[in-house]
């Protein structure tokens, strides 16, 4: 693979306004699929809005990928039902469904050009087989036509998002992000009322994969389908989506907008995946109800708990504020390690009477020249207590389980 | 690097067999030398041998000889035997390549395209490459027995047109053609079935939300233009196997009737070691030469971009 | 091959092609089988049936095993082609080596000679060769045999692009750790290079044991007879073809490989579909 300096941003934002496009919505009905004696997916079910981007989100072998390609008729369900638009596509072949895919590997065709490549699908789907074949479909009436409008639409489509001067080149003379390009632009010229997209953005380096979350969040915009992102990169999924989906095992665990997967996690599961550092999670007992003793201290926190119960608190590393001194429901902790971020700083701290050292994100203002050995005093807000009950659900401040919406 | 425990006292005294980068040179010559004796020996000198062998004219056991310039290769040009020989072999290649390799893709496709059985067909159609040529041209003598072999057999039975295959003048290189594209199907079947695996999956996915369909559509647009490079290879190591055949024409025919089957290799043996004319053998062996590295130099140029995706 | 499972119809229509191939391709063996076990009547009658109605096994597997010494032309297969690996294995990856992971002087050089080599095909070697070794007294012996495949630049070349896909570090610690450059060869690299080992033991076995040419021209004594050339002395010699003792001797000949290939085809396939490991 070529290896190119620096990608040089493209002003992807073009007033070229492509086709409107009708954007469907999708629904996921207990889809269950096992390969072998592996149940990948568990009676999932799903509702994606008309024109919503929404991101599977987990770890790999969740099975979202798995959920992806049964949207697309790629695979076969076991039990349950598909259903875009109005229609349900259980028996439609991936053609006639109306998704386009995006594939991690960008899955372009290596012996035509890009031009060739984007052109394909309008080709398969408008010239019959006669017009397609190769020297004698050329002598049939119309096919010219259809073909000038077809690299017509292609051109414009190849405009609109910068590949337009690479039309002629194959995918091997083509650098990552670019051969990325062209497999959205492929996807682009059916004008599908479904985009689906899995993992498009691993293949690439850092520094463009940030460039192009954001390309991809512009075209969605732009041309209004329903976006279906599959991810294991928390950051993405957070930056780009209108809802996510949160997937482990083969089960979702919460499908919610980002704030509220992060401010709000139906469990454990989801509190624990999304977030960088990964949020303090503390065992213990609960006191009273407002009052929990993991052990270390007695914490309170601001839902209500059954009284006796066991309980496991979250608390975020920004969640910590220093405390002068010691005092009741404060952590005390002797700093392991100090991982200066610049402008923030991550204090890793080992506390008397827990077992894992916990992980705070602090200013350095607050804590000039702080270093290994430095005793630490931590508090933290009730309302930035996260609670989760034996089962690891959180409890909600009405004290009923919280929200495992999945509707 | 003085300290070096565990190896013995004898070792360390040979020099070249410590560890220490000075040496690197002397290691590399003793490593390298002697496979580059036993190819100086074995294969430059012999070349060279039999490219000058290929302008004297010497005899074998004779005393003497003399520089000739071009004038046994002259002779070949006139000789028709050897010029028969010559358009044998070539009709030979003509006739075998295509059925090899266009049955060989037809079964890998088939092959390939479900998990069930795939390793008995596999082994199946292999079995024929693997087995003596020698042993199995005999076997096919038996089958093609003008009287009481079962080919003729069953072909009056049906019906059909009989002839003395190995015998007869215009059946003959068809016939060792036959044998040939059936040792040789499952070698070219093997080979596309590894291009097969080779196309990534993904490709197929791709084309089946392109709307690329049917069975002849995916050949058309994602199998057989990935299957390109490995056509070309396929189709000159097969050319190269069938410009080389020597086997079943020395064992079945050897170069008859009236030399209907001599072959390059047949008739540079003859020359060779049953007439004892080394110029004149050393002359169709620099022919022999020069066609087959053409041949391998292509391959080598196509294996080497074979992976240009 | 696709991912996609085939209907019913074309999973049933596949097995009715290949079935039918794989017993049109296979009939000459299984035809070889049974002749082998008839008896000179039934062989010539006509009316086709696979087994005999008297069986002829003893007789003509005796007679393949002693009016021709097939035992003795296996044997000399076995000497042979074992003798040409071991060599072929020892110069070969000895040098690779050098070429993979030693820098010397004349490397380059070198590596260009061998790539020059695998051009040159066995067979033009034949007439020289044959004048060599009968000026040194040593044709007719298993030397004459052995010797020419002795070296394999396609085998060195191979070894060669796998060595160079190994870690340059594997080599520096165990430099590092003492190991003269002979072990690091024998102790190391070569363990770590099963699949090139087995690939190229495959197509030197298969090759050489089938071989008809060189043998041919290499040795007359029906002693040295490997078991190709064992075939044609046996048929030439045939006046009236006796068809059951040379079925016999066919399969006796194929027989070791097809057993071989049979017991680890998943080997021999990977390894004559072998490719090198790209550059790193």
């Amino acid at each position: 693979m070529t290896s190119l300096a620096i990608e040089q941003p493209v002003r992807v934002i073009s007033t070229i306004v492509p086709a409107n496009v009708s954007a469907s919505r999708v629904v996921v009905d207990q889809i269950s699929k096992g390969f072998g004696s592996v149940q990948v997916l568990r009676n999932v079910s799903l509702e994606i809005e008309k024109g919503e981007f929404l991101t599977l989100l987990g770890p790999s072998g969740c099975g979202k990928s798995t959920l992806l390609r049964i949207i697309a008729g790629l695979e076969q369900q076991d039990i349950g039902h598909i259903t875009i638009g109005s229609r349900r596509v259980d028996d439609i072949r991936p053609k006639g469904r109306d998704v386009a895919m995006v594939f991690q590997s960008y899955a372009l065709y290596p012996h035509m050009t890009a031009a060739a490549n984007m052109a394909l699908p309008l080709r398969m789907r408008r010239l019959s087989k006669a017009q397609r074949l190769p020297l004698i479909g050329r002598l049939l009436p119309e096919t010219t036509k259809i073909e000038a409008e077809i690299a017509n639409e292609v051109s414009q489509v190849a405009a609109a998002i910068g590949i337009d001067h690479l039309l002629d080149r194959k995918p091997a003379h083509l650098s990552g992000g670019q051969r990325q390009r062209v497999a959205v632009g492929r996807a682009m010229v059916r004008h599908p009322s479904v985009f689906l997209m899995d993992e498009p953005l691993s293949s690439l380096d850092a520094k463009l994969r940030v460039q192009m979350r954001s390309e991809i969040k512009d075209l969605h915009r732009r041309v209004g389908a329903t976006f279906v992102y599959v991810t294991h990169d928390q950051a993405e999924a957070m930056t780009m989506s209108d809802r996510v989906a949160v997937m482990k095992d083969g089960e979702i665990l919460q499908v919610a907008s980002p704030v509220e997967i992060y401010a709000a996690p139906a469990n454990i599961g989801v509190a624990e995946f999304v977030g960088s550092p990964k949020i303090n999670l503390l065992p213990g007992l609960a006191v009273d109800r407002r009052h929990i003793n993991i052990n270390a201290a007695t914490i309170a926190v601001n839902v209500d708990m059954p009284r006796g119960c066991k309980a496991t608190i979250g608390i975020r590393p920004e969640a910590f504020q220093i405390a002068p001194r010691a005092e009741a429901g404060a952590l005390t902790g002797i700093t392991r390690t100090v991982e200066h971020m610049g402008a923030d700083l991550y204090a890793h701290l080992d506390v008397d009477g827990l077992t894992n050292p916990i992980v705070v994100r602090l200013f350095p203002e607050a804590v000039p020249n702080l270093a290994p050995g430095q005793r630490l005093h931590l508090t933290a807000q009730p309302e930035r207590i996260l609670v989760f009950d034996e089962s690891g659900v959180r409890i909600s401040s009405a004290g009923i389980a919280s929200m495992r919406s999945v509707r | 690097m003085s300290a070096i425990h565990g190896i013995p006292q004898s070792i360390r005294r040979i020099p070249f067999l410590r560890t220490r980068p000075a040496n690197e040179t002397i290691v590399g010559y003793a490593f390298s030398a002697p496979a580059f004796l036993l190819m100086l020996i074995f294969l430059f000198l012999p070349t060279i041998a039999v490219v000058v062998m290929a302008f004297t004219d010497w005899q074998f056991g004779a005393a003497s000889f003399h520089f000739v310039g071009f004038s046994n290769f002259l002779a070949l040009l006139g000789d028709r035997s050897f010029l028969k020989a010559l358009s044998n072999t070539a009709l030979y290649v003509c006739l075998t390549v295509p059925a090899t390799v266009g049955l060989g893709l037809l079964l890998a496709l088939l092959i390939e395209a479900d998990k069930s059985l795939r390793a008995f067909y596999q082994a199946a159609h292999f079995l024929p490459f693997m087995a003596t040529l020698t042993a199995m041209a005999v076997v096919w003598e038996a089958l093609l027995h003008p009287t009481v072999g079962l080919v003729n057999q069953v072909f009056n039975d049906l019906g059909l047109p009989v002839a003395n295959w190995l015998r007869n003048e215009q059946t003959v290189l068809p016939t060792l053609a036959l044998i040939g594209v059936w040792q040789n199907i499952g070698f070219a079947m093997i080979l596309f079935a590894a291009g097969l695996k080779a196309i990534p999956v993904d490709l197929y996915d791709a084309a089946d939300i392109d709307g690329v369909d049917t069975t002849l559509d995916r050949l058309r647009t994602v199998v057989l233009p990935m299957l390109g490079p490995t056509m070309m290879f396929v189709v000159i190591l097969v050319a190269l196997r069938a410009f080389e055949i020597f086997d079943i024409v020395k064992i079945l025919t050897n170069g008859g009737p009236n030399g209907a089957s001599d072959v390059l290799m047949s008739t540079l043996y003859r020359q060779s070691f049953e007439y004892m004319r080394a110029g004149y053998g050393a002359a169709i062996t620099v022919i022999f030469l020069v066609i087959a590295t053409t041949l391998t130099l292509m391959q080598a140029r196509i294996f080497d971009g074979r992976v240009h995706y | 091959m696709t991912g996609r499972t085939l209907s019913l119809r074309h999973k049933v229509g596949r097995h009715a092609v290949l079935l039918t191939s794989s017993l049109i391709v296979l009939f000459p063996f299984i035809w070889m089988a049974s002749l082998s076990l008839k008896p000179p009547g039934e062989i010539f009658a006509s009316g086709f049936s696979l087994l005999p109605e008297r069986w002829y096994l003893i007789q003509n597997y005796t007679k393949a095993l002693t009016a021709a010494p097939f035992g003795l032309y296996l044997l000399n297969g076995l000497i042979v082609c074992s003798a040409v690996l071991v060599l072929q294995i020892t110069t070969s990856t000895l040098a690779a080596y050098a070429l993979a992971k030693i820098p010397f002087k004349g490397r380059d050089v070198f590596f260009g000679v061998v790539l020059i080599s695998i051009l040159i095909p066995q067979q033009i070697l034949a007439l020289p060769l044959f004048i060599l070794f009968y000026n040194i007294g040593l044709l007719n012996t298993y030397a004459a045999l052995i010797l020419p495949y002795a070296v394999s630049p396609f085998g060195i070349f191979l070894f060669r692009q796998f060595f160079r896909s190994i870690s340059d570090e594997v080599v520096h610690a165990a430099r590092l750790d003492g190991l003269s450059e002979l072990s690091i060869v024998f102790r190391i690299i070569l363990p770590m290079s099963r699949a090139p080992l087995i690939a190229f033991a495959t197509f030197s076995i298969v090759g050489h044991w089938n071989d008809l040419f060189w043998p041919l021209i290499a040795v007359s004594d029906q002693k040295l007879m490997p078991p190709a050339l064992g075939v044609l002395a046996f048929r030439t010699e045939e006046t009236g073809i006796d068809y059951g003792p040379l079925m016999a001797a066919a399969t006796l000949v194929v027989a070791p490989l097809l057993v071989a290939f049979v017991s680890s085809q998943r080997r021999v396939i990977d390894g004559l579909t072998y490719q090198s490991p790209r550059q790193r």
